[in-house]
C-alpha cells in the first residue's frame, strides 16, 4: 500500500492548482479518496467524528441492491432461454443475463460519473458518491435489450438536468435515477414499454406481456403463481421482478439505518389499503385482484425499497416520510388501476411526490413553528 | 422533587481513559485569561506587562458593555500580553507569585444583601463572567432580570466531569452560593441532577431550588437541553446558567470576601497514562499536568471535552469556563480503502460497521475527519442525537440562508453550539453544524441589539 502511496504523492503536486494537469484535479481527487480515506483532521467543533461518511453510507446502498442484480441478471437468462423453448443450467441462465446487463452499468456508470467529474472540476468541489448508487439502480429499472446509446442519453440527460443544475447531491428535487427512466419512457415508448421488450432476444411467438400488462388489460388468468411473482420467474425490468432478492436489500438498509423504514412500510402500506379499496369498489376484473398483488408485481417494490428511500428526494421530517410513502402506495395503484396508457405507476407515482415532498415536509415544519408561538401565547 | 424528565435520544460515546477518582495537588506557575473564551467580549486591557496583580485584580474590561470586569485568578506578575493575528488578543499571561494575595470584598452573608449588592460584589470582583445568559451564550448582562437560572449538576459528555466528587464535603459553600444565585432572579433557580448517577447530599439537600430529575444518553446533562424542557426559552426570555464549579466559587466568595478561583480539573482520554483528576486554579498551564503522563506519538490537547473544546498547544492553557483537559490520538493519516473495510474497531453510530457486535467496547478515537465534507444527504440522523424538539436540519438551512424570521420560528433560541455537537459528531456529510449555529447565535444577536 505505502508504494500506492508513494505513487499518489508523486502525482499530486501536478494535479493541484497551478499544477501541469489541473484539470483533473477532482478526477484524481476522487481515485484518491477511493483507495485511501484522507488524512484530513478535524480543525473545527467536535474532535472526533463518526467513522461513517458519504461512501460508506452509498457503498452500503451498493451493497444492498447487488441480490436484486444477480438475480436480475439470472432471469434474463431464464426468460430468454424458456422464450425460445430451451432449458439450460443455473450458471448458463446468469452468464446470458451478466452480458447483457454489464455493458449497460458500464454505460450508465461512465455517462454519469463522467457527467460528476466534468461538473466537480468546473465547481470546484469533490466528486459525489450520489451516482454510486444511482448507476447502479438504472440498469435495473430498464428492460434488458434497451440500446446503450439510449441509456448513455438518458443518464447524461438525468444527472444534468435532475442534479447538477440544482447544485449537486443533496440539492436535486427529482430521483435521478428515476428521471432516467421518466427519459427513456417519454423519448423512446417502444423501446420502453409493451409487450415486446421484456425479454431478451424473445422468440417471436411466445408472449413476452409483464403481468401487470396482462392485468391491465383483464386478462387475469394469464397471471403467475404468487410464488413465481414472489420470487421473481416473470418477465419485467432486469431488477424488479424478485421481491425476495429487494427484501433481502431492504433488510440491509433497514439494519444498517441507511433506508427509512417509515417510507418503505408506508409505501407498501399505502398500496395494499388502496388495493383493498378498490377490491369494495370493483367494476372490473382488474379491481377485484387481490390486493396483495400489486405490491409483487411491477416495480412495487423496487421503488418502494431503493427509490423511495433516497433521502435526498423524500420527504425529511419522520412525519412527512409517512405522508410521502403512503401517498407514493396510493399514486401507483391508482395510476396502475385508471391509466389506460401505462401499465406501471411506480415510476411516476415517486416522481410526483418527490416534486410534493419540500411541501410536506412544510406543513410539518409548521406544526413546529406553530407549537412555539403556541407556548409564548399561553404565558402571555 | 419534581417528576424524572426521560430522554431516549442522545448518544454516549464510549471513549478509552475515563478519569480515575482520586486528586492530586498540581502547583503550576502559569495561568492565563483568554479574552478568546468569551463570546463577543472586545477587551479593553487594564494592565501592562510586568504589572503585578492580585487574586481579584481586573486585567480587562468588555469595550462594549464596561460593567463587565474579568480579573486575574492568582496573585502574581503579568508576564506576557500575547497578540495573534490582526492584533486580536489572545492571552494574558500571569505568573504566579505563590503568595495567594487577594483582593479582599466585604464578607457577607447573601441572603441579606440585596440583588443591586450582590450583583456589584460579583461584578467588581470579576467572578460576574461564570455567569452566562441563554440565548447566545454569552456573558449575563447585570442589569437583566432572568426568568430563571440553571445549574446542571451532572455531565454526560465524553469523560464528564464528576461532579458528586467534585463537590464533596462542600455543602456549606453550595448552599452558599446557590443563595447568592436566588436572589438574581425573580424566578426559581433550577438544580438538575440525574437520578440514577447524582449521589450527593450536597445536591439532594440543596434548599431553594428547584430540583429536577434527567436521565437519558448525552446530550442530558446539557443545560440548553435541561432548560428545553423544563421552562423553555421564548422570544424575550433570559435564562442564565453556570457551572456547579463555579457556585462553590461564588460560595467561598461570600464566605471569605476573596475570589478565591480554585478548582477541580480533570485529564483524560486515551493517550493519557493515569488520568485522574487535578486541584488547581481556574486559567491553569497545562504544561505541569502533562508532564510525564501522556504516551508518546501525536496528540490533540483539547480544554474542554471532545465535542465542544477547543484545540490548545502543549503549552496552553485551560479555558476559562472549561475544567476538563482530553488528550486525543492526531488522526492525520491515510487510510487504504478505509471506508470499504469491515471496520470492527470504528466507532460508529450507523451498522454499516461490525463494531455493531460489541456494544460494551470503548474506542480510541482520533480526529480523523473519516470523510470529505459533502451536501446535506442523509436525514433523520441528527434527530436521533437531539432530544428537542425542534428541526435541527431545517434550522441550519435557515441559517445558512441567514433568514432571521424562520430561524426565530424554528427555535434558535433555544439552542447552543453545544447542542449540536452530537449533530456534528455523526454527520456523515462531516457539516459544521456547530459552527453554524455559532454563526446563525451570532446573527440573531446583532439583529436583536
Amino acid at each position: 500500500m505505502k508504494a500506492l502511496r508513494k505513487i499518489l504523492d508523486n502525482i499530486k503536486p501536478h494535479v493541484e492548482k497551478g499544477g501541469k494537469f489541473s484539470k483533473f484535479r477532482s478526477t484524481f481527487d476522487a481515485f484518491e479518496t477511493f483507495l485511501f480515506v484522507p488524512d484530513h483532521v478535524t480543525a473545527k467543533g467536535c474532535h472526533i467524528r463518526d467513522s461513517n461518511d458519504m461512501k460508506r453510507t452509498m457503498s452500503v446502498v451498493v451493497l444492498a441492491v447487488v441480490p436484486a442484480m444477480l438475480f436480475g441478471m439470472w432471469n434474463v437468462g431464464y426468460q430468454h432461454f424458456l422464450s425460445i423453448g430451451q432449458e439450460v443450467g443455473l450458471w448458463e441462465n446468469f452468464f446470458y443475463g451478466f452480458l447483457k446487463i454489464l455493458p449497460i452499468i458500464i454505460v450508465s456508470y461512465v455517462a454519469g460519473l463522467g457527467v460528476e467529474f466534468i461538473f466537480a472540476q468546473i465547481r470546484g468541489h469533490e466528486v459525489n458518491e450520489g451516482f454510486l448508487v444511482s448507476g447502479i439502480l438504472i440498469p435495473l429499472i430498464v428492460p434488458p435489450d434497451i440500446p446503450l446509446w439510449m441509456v448513455a442519453v438518458a443518464t447524461i440527460f438525468a444527472v444534468i438536468i435532475g442534479k447538477e443544475v440544482f447544485g449537486g447531491t443533496g440539492m436535486n428535487i427529482l430521483n435521478p435515477a428515476l428521471l432516467t427512466r421518466a427519459f427513456l419512457f417519454f423519448s423512446y415508448p417502444t423501446d420502453m414499454s409493451g409487450d415486446k421488450v421484456w425479454i431478451a432476444d424473445k422468440a417471436d411467438a411466445f408472449s413476452g406481456a409483464t403481468p401487470l400488462g396482462d392485468a391491465l388489460i383483464g386478462d387475469m388468468d394469464k397471471l403467475p403463481t404468487v410464488s413465481d411473482m414472489f420470487f421473481g420467474f416473470i418477465p419485467g425490468s432486469v431488477g424488479e421482478t424478485s421481491t425476495l432478492a429487494i427484501l433481502i436489500g431492504a433488510a440491509i438498509l433497514l439494519f444498517t439505518g441507511v433506508g427509512s423504514f417509515r417510507i418503505m412500510i408506508s409505501v407498501f402500506a399505502g398500496g395494499w389499503l388502496t388495493g383493498l379499496l378498490m377490491n369494495v369498489l370493483a367494476v372490473n376484473s382488474y379491481m377485484e385482484m387481490d390486493a396483495y398483488y400489486h405490491l409483487l408485481l411491477g416495480g412495487f417494490a423496487f421503488g418502494a425499497v431503493f427509490m423511495a428511500t433516497d433521502p435526498v428526494t423524500a420527504a425529511q421530517t419522520k412525519r412527512g416520510k409517512i405522508i410521502y410513502g403512503f401517498l407514493i402506495g396510493v399514486v401507483t395503484i391508482l395510476i396502475r388501476v385508471f391509466n389506460p396508457g401505462y401499465p406501471e405507476g411506480m415510476m411516476l407515482a415517486i416522481l410526483l411526490l418527490n416534486v410534493f415532498s419540500p411541501l410536506i415536509d412544510h406543513y410539518v415544519v409548521q406544526g413546529n413553528i406553530r407549537r412555539r408561538l403556541k407556548r409564548i401565547k399561553v404565558k402571555a | 422533587m419534581s417528576n424524572i424528565i426521560k430522554l431516549k435520544k442522545g448518544l454516549n460515546i464510549k471513549l478509552l481513559g475515563e478519569a480515575e477518582k482520586t486528586v492530586v495537588d498540581i502547583n503550576s506557575d502559569f495561568f492565563a485569561l483568554k479574552p478568546t473564551d468569551f463570546i463577543g467580549v472586545f477587551p479593553k486591557l487594564m494592565v501592562k506587562e510586568g504589572d503585578e496583580v492580585k487574586a481579584g485584580t481586573v486585567v480587562f474590561y468588555d469595550k462594549y458593555r464596561q460593567d463587565i470586569l474579568f480579573s486575574s485568578p492568582v496573585s502574581g506578575t503579568i508576564t506576557e500580553i500575547k497578540r495573534g493575528p490582526k492584533r486580536l488578543l489572545e492571552e494574558i499571561r500571569i505568573k504566579a507569585n505563590g503568595k495567594s494575595e487577594y483582593e479582599s470584598f466585604k464578607v457577607s452573608d447573601p441572603k441579606k444583601l440585596s440583588k443591586e449588592e450582590i450583583t456589584e460584589l460579583l461584578r467588581k470582583s470579576g467572578i460576574w463572567p461564570c455567569l452566562r445568559q441563554r440565548p447566545y451564550s454569552v456573558i449575563a448582562n447585570p442589569g437583566d432580570d432572568p426568568k430563571a437560572i440553571f445549574i446542571s449538576a451532572f455531565d454526560t459528555a465524553p469523560h464528564g466531569l464528576d461532579y458528586d466528587f467534585i463537590v464533596h464535603g462542600k455543602g456549606e459553600l453550595f448552599q452558599k452560593g446557590l443563595d447568592a444565585l436566588k436572589k438574581l432572579t425573580s424566578g426559581k433557580v433550577h438544580l438538575n441532577v440525574n437520578p440514577q448517577e447524582t449521589t450527593s447530599r450536597v445536591f439532594h439537600k440543596s434548599k431553594d431550588v428547584q430540583i429536577n430529575q434527567f436521565t437519558g444518553p448525552h446530550p442530558a446533562g446539557n443545560v440548553g437541553i435541561q432548560i428545553h424542557h423544563i421552562d423553555p426559552i421564548n422570544k424575550g426570555d433570559i435564562v442564565w446558567y453556570l457551572n456547579p464549579q463555579d457556585v462553590l466559587i461564588i460560595g467561598k466568595f461570600f464566605t471569605e470576601g476573596k475570589y478565591d478561583a480554585s478548582c477541580m480539573i480533570s485529564m483524560s482520554g486515551s493517550e493519557v497514562l493515569k488520568p485522574r483528576y487535578y486541584k488547581t486554579i481556574k486559567g491553569t498551564s497545562v504544561k505541569p499536568i502533562l508532564d510525564k503522563n501522556i504516551k508518546d506519538g501525536e496528540h490533540r490537547y483539547i480544554s474542554g471535552n471532545v465535542l465542544t473544546g477547543r484545540k490548545i498547544q502543549q503549552e496552553g492553557y485551560i479555558g476559562y469556563y472549561d475544567y476538563q483537559l482530553s488528550v486525543i490520538p492526531e488522526g492525520n493519516y491515510y487510510e487504504f480503502l478505509g471506508w470499504a473495510l469491515p471496520g470492527l474497531g470504528k466507532f460508529s453510530v450507523s451498522r454499516s460497521f461490525t463494531s455493531w457486535m460489541c456494544t460494551s467496547k470503548k474506542y480510541s478515537i482520533d480526529t480523523n475527519l473519516h470523510g470529505g465534507e459533502r451536501a446535506f444527504v442523509l436525514s433523520g440522523e441528527y434527530e436521533k442525537v437531539l432530544p428537542m424538539d425542534i428541526f435541527p436540519v431545517h434550522l441550519l438551512k435557515a441559517i445558512l440562508a441567514e433568514d432571521i424570521d424562520l430561524m426565530e420560528n424554528l427555535g434558535i433560541y433555544e439552542v447552543d453550539e453545544e447542542d449540536f455537537a452530537l449533530c456534528e459528531f455523526v454527520c456523515t456529510s462531516k457539516i459544521n453544524s456547530q459552527g453554524i449555529i455559532r454563526k446563525g447565535l451570532d446573527l440573531m444577536r446583532k439583529e436583536m441589539s
